[in-house]
């Protein structure tokens, strides 16, 4: 029987979930790192025992953390002194060193001056879907990054700092690159969004980006609604299938394109509301996606005190809540946009972490819910690895 | 042998039980005992100061002797009792408040 391995990110250290395909009995172990902020963990679609972990902290800064034995055991790659030490002795560099290639350069500060960019810690690492030792790391301040020995160095992709970079300016929540998908179908098209600049796209596997936001309309948070760049995407998700079309929570409005980006149209239908942080899309049914509706900008908790996940089986516009196993009074969590995932079995396991520190699992494509857990730190990400 | 204390996130990081013991080459600089560190465990680059700038990292401070040494310039000479291991210098997380 499969083994579903759910990798959590919160406030306070990582937790590692793990179930039969049942999804009934969990086991959890943690905290990793306790302590420690964990944006977020991800293992190798191509060697699904590496995993990486960005752990960080107001005080001490970033560390990249790796395991190579599915999160039993884990290691900074290349912090042994005998790593990367150079000619005079003293070690030349390690895995938490993200340095901006070339001129730093600036970007829109909260004032309307220009400020340079500031590295300040890592929210996404997408590994590469071939290569365990190549991944990417999306950065605060907005950037990516990637690595090709296993974590052990990283180089920004400094090109997309320059699609109109220096008007791109952070939210409250900070400036960060917090999505990377990989096209399965072309690794070298990625799709990135940035808070709160938009979505880009390379073709060419980072040597050249281009925003990806006609059709995105945002007349509440910027003076041109139809900016190039400037939107305050909270997340996009595509189906491996149909690498094409993709889906976008964005501040206000849930979207859709069916041209890589080229163009968008809203999808919100029925929502009660569309502002939200996560989305996500079905393991076997591209058109079937899920959304977490949050009250507004002003008020990041769910509608009426009800948790409620909406899925459309029609790739938008038609929505219907799932309820069933949700707190429906008194719930005034936020779920982030990192800490939604889905499995590979069939039926398709939905699962969704919250800022009160729950874990939940639909075991049936989002019909009904449990929690695993209850009481963990506030849920920062959440990632689900389906082992055979 | 300069002792040093480092904090709790760090001492586990580096994988190390109470202080650490360095044997710092040339005059006891604050730089020389923070270059002899992460020689030593190159995993606390940058969790102390900058990568690039070495630049003490905002919220890290550096006490010996009952002494604030964080402001100081890195090139000063430590206290004669941290250089001849009589006291140690404390690696410290400044308080967060809350």
């Amino acid at each position: 029987m499969s083994t579903i391995r759910v990798l959590v990110g919160t406030k306070k250290g990582a937790f590692i979930l793990t179930a039969d395909g049942k999804r009934q009995n969990w086991e959890v172990n943690g905290p990793h790192f306790a302590g420690w902020e964990i944006y977020h963990l991800k293992g190798s679609p191509a060697d699904p025992k590496r995993i990486y972990a960005s752990q960080t902290s107001g005080w001490f800064g970033q560390v990249i953390q790796r395991s190579d034995d599915g999160g039993k055991t884990w290691n900074p790659p290349g912090t042994k002194p005998e790593d990367l030490m150079s000619p005079d002795g003293m070690p030349k560099g390690a895995s938490n060193m993200f340095a901006y290639e070339g001129e730093v350069g600036t970007h829109k500060w909260y004032d309307g001056t220009q400020h340079p960019w500031e590295f300040k810690r890592v929210w996404h690492i997408e590994p590469s879907l071939d290569d365990p030792d190549t991944a990417y790391a999306g950065a605060e301040d907005a950037a990516i990054f990637k690595t090709t020995d296993g974590g052990k160095t990283w180089k920004e992709l400094s090109a997309l700092r320059s699609v109109k970079g220096a008007l791109w300016q952070p939210g409250a929540g900070g400036m960060a690159v917090h999505t990377i998908l990989i096209d399965p179908k072309n690794p070298k098209r990625i799709y990135i969004a940035i808070s709160a600049a938009g979505a880009f796209r390379t073709d060419d596997g980072g040597k050249t980006w281009k925003p990806i936001n006609r059709g995105l309309k945002s007349q509440y948070e910027l003076p041109d609604p139809d900016a190039e760049v400037g939107h305050c995407v909270h997340r996009i998700a595509l189906h491996p299938s149909r690498p094409d079309v993709l889906f976008m929570q964005k501040h206000w409005d849930v979207l859709r394109t069916d041209n890589a980006g080229d163009r968008w149209a809203e999808v919100s239908g029925n929502l009660p509301t569309d502002f939200g942080f996560p989305i996500d899309v079905h393991a076997h049914e591209p058109e079937t996606i899920y959304v977490v509706p949050i009250t507004s900008d002003s008020l990041h908790y769910p509608p009426d005190g009800k948790l409620r996940v909406y899925r459309s089986k029609t790739g938008g516009n038609e929505w219907e809540p799932l309820t069933a196993g949700l707190p429906q009074n008194n719930c005034y969590v936020n779920v982030l946009r990192d800490a939604m995932a889905v499995d590979q079995l069939d039926p398709c396991g939905v699962y969704f972490g919250t800022t009160g520190g729950q874990v939940y699992c639909s075991p049936d494509g989002g019909d009904s819910w449990n929690p695993i857990v209850r009481d963990l730190p506030g849920v920062l990400s959440v990632e689900v690895q389906t082992l055979a | 042998m300069i002792r040093v204390a480092l904090p709790y996130h760090l001492r586990n990081l580096a994988r190390v039980d109470g202080e650490v013991a360095l044997e710092v080459a040339g005059p006891v600089t604050l730089r020389a005992v923070l270059d002899t560190i992460e020689a030593r465990y190159p995993v606390l680059r940058g969790t102390i100061r900058d990568h690039g700038t070495l630049k003490r990292r905002p919220f890290i401070r550096f006490f010996a002797c009952k002494e604030d040494l964080s402001l100081e310039p890195s090139e000063i000479e430590l206290p004669a009792a941290v250089a001849n291991g009589e006291e140690p210098l404390l690696i410290v997380g400044a308080m967060a408040g809350g």
